[in-house]
């Protein structure tokens, strides 16, 4: 067995370099679905992040118990009953926010990010581990559906964070921000197609960003080496 | 040995599912309540836009009959919700679905006082296109207030459609479906307790409402 990954390097792929949405492209449902403003963007990200959490978590202590033959149906069980377990949280905590989610916190049980975070990493590393790594990247994929779910909510209704109250209490109505009533917007940012442009631009603008600091620190060292290679199941 | 071992993880895997199921149980059992209140909140939170409050003293959501009229109220079975002060009935609050949204079913939620005027009309649910359908939505324009205090004789009824087929209600730009539709519906739970009269009011409570699974 190689060397098990450092902390560092786990939150680093988890939250840049291996970005399950912008790299490896996996929960494509969610993150076009309920991305049409920041507040809906951040609380999916965040029933995700418990979710992976405690999915990674439960499959690494169980994961001498399981024979191969049988994890991915455990798999499937741990993460369908913490999916059930958040979306009752939700209702009886978050009923406002529920409303407007509901249908795809459900869905998150077949994010395939899950299911391949529980098969690539847990299911090989220990439970510290396998939580580090299941925040980081529920901490990444968060990132990425408030930054799109901000994006869209601004092009099209020139507000940011609006109704964010729903969410995360009276407090966080300073948080809106708005360009005025009279922004007309573009409509496009909020249907399905805007999604997919924004996803597009996001990637893109990533991988512009690896390409700079690529260049920067080119010549002087060596890229360092390769983690793991981590087992990045199909998206499903 | 090999029947050991499928049945070890056919063990495994039955272990794992029984103590799911057992947490989400629990959990249920635990919020359950909490849930059911968050509903009955919402609801009345929804009543009380609609309703005149100081004119009632009864709950209307404890008080509520199904009604089955499909042609009118675009559902197989729809509750309805009587407001009373003391025995004098003072509103009645439908819940049609309107069949020919844009894009798919809207929920309504129609109050129509006991001189058949209407109180309010709020839209529930409903998969309108964003910036242009869903200005149904109070939240997002005033449209939907246009329909308080109007009734089957104010604007009459071959008035009743959206200005683009000669009727009185506003249409938006670029979406005259939606409305057109909801103008239409409304109309229908018009015609429904204009018919129904006083029956309404005195067909037996159901079941709290409180009780019942709202999706």
């Amino acid at each position: 067995m190689s060397a098990p990954p450092s902390y560092r390097s786990i939150v680093g792929e988890g939250i840049w370099s291996n970005n399950q949405m912008l790299v490896a492209l996996l929960g494509l449902c969610p993150l076009l679905a309920t991305t049409t403003s920041a507040t809906n963007g951040l609380g999916m990200g965040l029933a995700t992040t418990a979710v992976i959490a405690c999915s990674n978590g439960t499959v690494s202590l169980v994961r001498n118990l399981v024979r191969p033959e049988i994890r991915i149906p455990v798999f499937v069980l741990v993460i369908a009953s913490f999916v059930t377990l958040v979306e009752l949280i939700m209702q009886a905590y978050f009923y406002e926010m529920y409303l407007v989610l509901g249908l795809f916190i459900s869905l998150i049980v077949v994010n395939c990010m899950i299911i391949g975070r529980a098969e690539a990493f847990a299911s090989k590393n220990r439970v510290d581990r396998a939580l580090v790594d299941g925040l980081a990247v529920g901490l990444g994929a968060t990132l990425v559906l408030t930054t799109l779910g901000a994006l869209r909510e601004f092009v099209a209704q020139g507000t940011i964070f609006y109704q964010a109250d729903l969410l995360l209490g009276e407090a966080a109505k300073g948080l809106t921000i708005s360009l005025g009533e009279d922004y007309q917007g573009a409509l496009i940012a909020i249907l399905p197609p805007g999604a997919f442009i924004g996803l597009g631009l996001m990637i893109a603008l990533k991988n512009s960003i690896d390409k700079l600091v690529k260049g920067l620190k080119a010549a002087p060292k060596p890229a360092p080496a390769a983690p793991a290679p981590s087992v990045e199941t199909a998206a499903t | 040995m090999k029947t050991k071992s499928i049945l070890l993880a056919g063990f495994v895997l039955g272990a794992f599912a029984v103590t799911g199921v057992t947490l989400v149980a629990l959990t249920h059992k635990a919020v359950d309540g909490r849930i059911a209140d968050n509903q009955y909140q919402a609801m009345k939170r929804k009543l009380d836009t609609i309703l005149p409050a100081q004119r009632i003293d009864n709950d209307p959501l404890q008080d509520s009959v199904q009604v089955s009229a499909r042609d009118y109220l675009g559902a197989e079975t729809t509750q309805v919700y009587r407001a009373r002060k003391g025995e004098d009935p003072v509103a009645v609050v439908l819940e049609p679905v309107v069949p020919d949204g844009y894009a798919g079913p809207i929920k309504l939620l129609v109050s129509v006082m006991h001189d058949g005027t209407i109180g309010g009309v709020r839209v529930i649910s409903h998969h309108e296109t964003p910036g242009l359908g869903d200005k149904i939505e109070e939240t997002k324009s005033a449209w939907v207030l246009e329909f308080n205090g109007k009734s089957l004789h104010n604007p009459p009824l071959e008035k009743w459609g959206v200005k683009r087929d000669g009727g009185e209600f506003d249409q938006f730009t670029g979406a005259t479906i939606t409305p057109r539709s909801i103008v239409n519906a409304v109309k229908n739970a018009l015609i429904y307790v204009d018919q129904e009269g006083e029956a309404l009011f005195k067909a037996k409570p159901a079941a709290p409402a409180q009780a019942q699974e709202r999706t």
